[in-house]
């Protein structure tokens, strides 16, 4: 057993379930629980010793006895030197050293002493951490955003740490910002706007794609290379160069401030990226199939419908589901485009909302709160095709 | 024969494209193209409007004279800057009356006055006042009068289609004091928030690439932050950093971490002091570049996920027998494995990040030190109102947009060679 090792063992150990706890005290205080430091030294130092004790114990009694042994050991611990805290809260301690004490019962003398079994551990605790991190990080700002939207302004600005949600309020004073947001604000009818334009998107967007893609698949024709590359060029210009040339020429043939000209400009700007993940799809269909309805006396539109379509249902609603994504959550043309209330879409509506004069800012988050789930919902359930269809068409962004 | 398929294959193709191309075209490169007739050009937002001859009609009873009644044409030219030629004016009456006396502009026959007004120069104001009386002593039905609406009609030059052309949005775009700063602020962005977002991708992909509960739950929330419309995620951003009532400084302050609250979205400098060296640290530009990493490391996440999952088992069970580390495995095998796809991911990033526009435009509206090219385009087309001159920088874009497609092209035919 090197002495190296059993040293990174303890410190990072203890380290680790110190950065655990630390988040769970954050957690803590973000639910309005003054709680104002994070006891290091005093729980680091607790930390090592546990873990030198889990070391010696080894394997000499149950693992699940001395491991509930030591859970309890700490949170007793973290008991007595934090003071008035709610029974949860110690709760909470108890299963996160559970969980820390199961992790670390694996590592026994054995264990530590083969070689890089200090750099195994490190990955290994670093891998946990990282997962811990990263969901907290990510999952904060959307956790935040349907809080706020709960909340009133005067208990924002009472305690700006305060998230918790309160229950016992019932539910038409919890969700009052929603009625206001629907009904002082208009948010039907933007919502209605962009699903009216993003499925429209859609819709254009594939009835345009799905036969230039088959060309591009199947068909020999005179420039077909230039074609294919000449689509991802294009794919790659962004919004912000074209936002002035159709500004201009939408304010004058009038087409600012309707939905149909930002149908056009969707359909546009989404149609490469459709037409090449699809064309992409149709070339892995066996040709036999086609020329087998060749055969049967289909034309080309035959084939399309009858062989290729149902063939290819898969990417095509991925397809379908990024175009519908890209459409809902556009912003640029959005607010280029739209300056009367009357033809705003829901992104634009937020920004509107945001700009005007001081909207409290749990509308704002109501607002957000209406824009961002339905699309998380659409990713949840269809998370395959639509990350198939990000990884295809994820050149853009 | 087969020529004959040939040629039917061929028109098909032609025409199972032409929509798609014609598209494109119309929305996407023809405005490229006019980018640069519009960037040599001395518009701005407010010459865009069409200038149009306007009358409002105001209908008034002449006083002990009911069979009389007197129409007023408030006529105006639209346009403070542009004149309109060749103004036509026509209008429509009841059956009944018929005008007094009218001067030689105008003529009326069967109900109908037709005039022609002449040109109008720019802010131009006329009254037009006609006296008629009714000539079958029925009473004149005012309301009847006013449903009627005038129609007018003029010649005006638009100025986009003029052929007057200048150098002046160039020479103001690169003589401006502040387009180096400009040029140097969207590299910094683009670069570190390119980079950024991939160090996360790997990290985020490794810690994925292994087996623990809830692993694919793991990795749809990982892409939450790709998936959700920015509009919400930067407001949600911008509530969290408020440096008084926002989530973040609070939490801080809460633990001692900071003293004071910092402006984090709106504060340019701060100076950080690292073993006794001043650093200045461009405070505003780099939460906007974390705000940028956050939001677009699960994609490098999802294509280097893909790439590890396809990395060969076998590799890693040799490198365990000739007693490799932790550390040796990623450097030697990993990291191979992933470099072709962390290039093309870093070049397709970097172009998209030169380009971006929205989640600075959101987050500090180009204050505070974060004004990038794409945010300039929008400032100087909108705000400023110079469309000239927002055209100028849009060009300087994709300038800058064919070099790195240039080298990106170049990169992936050198790949393609490679395999």
């Amino acid at each position: 057993m090197k002495i190296k090792n059993i040293l990174t063992y303890c410190f990072i150990s203890s380290l680790f379930l110190f950065s655990l706890i630390c988040i769970w005290k954050i957690l803590v205080t973000l639910q309005g629980i003054e709680l104002i430091n994070f006891n290091f030294n005093k729980l680091f130092i607790f930390g090592i010793i546990l873990c030198v004790i889990n070391l010696l114990i080894g394997k000499k009694f149950n693992l699940n006895i001395k491991l509930i042994i030591l859970a309890l050991l700490f949170s007793t611990f973290d008991y007595f030197i934090s003071i008035n805290l709610p029974i949860w809260y110690s709760f909470g301690i108890f299963l996160i050293s559970l969980f820390f004490f199961n992790t670390i019962k694996n590592y026994d003398k054995n264990f530590l002493s083969k070689n890089h079994s200090s750099q195994k551990l490190f990955f290994n605790f670093l891998t946990l951490f990282g997962i811990t991190l990263f969901s907290f990080v990510i999952l904060f700002p959307f956790y935040m955003m349907l809080v706020t939207s709960f909340k009133t302004q005067a208990l924002l600005l009472l305690n700006p740490l305060d998230f918790s949600i309160n229950f016992a309020q019932g539910l038409p004073e919890l969700f009052k910002s929603y009625f206001i947001v629907f009904k002082d604000y208009n948010f039907g009818r933007y919502m209605l706007t962009s699903t009216i334009v993003s499925l429209g998107t859609v819709i254009i967007t594939l009835i345009f794609a799905i036969p230039a893609a088959y060309a591009v698949a199947r068909l020999n024709f005179f420039g077909k290379n230039f074609l294919s590359t000449s689509i991802l060029i294009i794919y790659l210009f962004p919004a912000i160069v074209l936002v002035i040339p159709l500004y201009t020429i939408f304010s004058q043939l009038g087409l600012r401030n309707s939905i149909e000209g930002l149908l056009i400009v969707y359909t546009a700007t989404t149609l490469p990226v459709a037409i090449y993940m699809l064309q992409g799809y149709f070339k892995s269909i066996p040709k036999e199939l086609e020329e087998a309805g060749i055969i049967d006396g289909q034309n080309w539109l035959g084939i399309i419908f009858k062989i290729i379509l149902p063939l290819s249902l898969p990417a095509i609603s991925s397809v379908a589901l990024y175009v519908f994504m890209i459409a809902w959550n556009e912003f640029l043309f959005s607010l280029m485009f739209l300056d009367r209330p009357n033809t705003f879409t829901l992104s634009r509506a937020i920004q509107f909302l945001n700009v005007g004069a001081e909207t409290p800012r749990q509308y704002l988050m109501a607002g957000s709160v209406v824009v961002t789930l339905p699309i998380l919902i659409i990713f949840v359930y269809f998370e395959k095709y639509l990350v198939s269809g990000l990884t295809a068409g994820s050149v853009k962004g | 024969m087969s020529s004959k398929l040939a040629k039917i294959e061929k028109r098909t193709a032609y025409l199972l494209i032409l929509p798609s191309v014609l598209l494109v075209f119309s929305i996407i490169l023809f405005p490229i193209f006019s980018n640069i007739w519009i960037s040599f050009k001395n518009v701005e937002l407010k010459d865009l409007r069409i200038p149009e001859p306007r009358a409002k009609k105001l209908v008034k009873s002449i006083k002990d004279n009911p069979n009389q009644i007197k129409i007023i044409y408030k006529l105006r030219n639209s346009s403070l800057t542009q004149e309109i030629t060749n103004v036509k004016f026509k209008d429509k009456y009841p059956d009944n009356i018929e005008p007094i006396s009218l001067n030689n502009k105008c003529q009326f026959k069967s109900n109908l006055l037709k005039c022609e007004l002449g040109n109008w120069p720019k802010k131009y104001r006329e009254n037009l006042e006609i006296i008629f009386q009714n000539t079958n002593n029925q009473e004149i039905s005012k309301k009847e009068l006013k449903s009627y609406k005038p129609k007018l009609s003029g010649k005006s030059q638009n100025i986009l289609l003029t052929y007057e052309f200048t150098l002046n949005n160039f020479k103001k775009v690169i003589k401006d004091k502040a387009f180096i700063d400009l040029l140097s602020t969207t590299f910094y962005y683009t670069f570190f928030g390119t980079i950024g977002a991939i160090v996360f991708g790997i990290l985020a992909a490794q810690m994925v690439n292994q087996k623990f509960f809830g692993r694919t739950f793991m990795r749809s929330v990982l892409l939450f932050p790709y998936v959700a419309p920015v509009v919400a995620l930067a407001y949600t951003w911008e509530l969290l950093l408020d440096p008084t009532s926002g989530t973040l400084n609070n939490l801080l302050i809460n633990y001692q971490i900071i003293d004071g609250p910092i402006n984090l979205l709106g504060q340019k400098y701060v100076t950080l002091n690292i073993l006794g060296f001043d650093f200045k640290l461009r405070l505003a530009l780099t939460t906007v570049i974390i705000f940028e990493i956050w939001r677009y490391f699960p994609l490098a996440f999802l294509f280097i996920l893909a790439r590890l999952q396809a990395v060969p088992k076998e590799l890693y069970e040799a490198a365990d027998v000739d007693g490799a580390n932790p550390i040796q495995k990623f450097l030697n095998i990993t990291l191979p494995q992933i470099l072709a796809v962390i290039s093309i991911l870093f070049m397709i990033r970097f172009i998209w990040n030169f380009n971006k526009f929205e989640d600075i435009f959101l987050l500090t509206g180009g204050a505070s030190g974060t004004r990038t090219l794409p945010i300039n385009v929008y400032q100087q087309g909108f705000s400023i109102g110079d469309i000239g001159m927002g055209s100028a920088v849009s060009i300087v874009i994709v300038v800058f947009l064919l070099i790195f497609m240039f080298i990106y092209f170049k990169l992936l035919g050198k790949r393609a060679d490679e395999n």
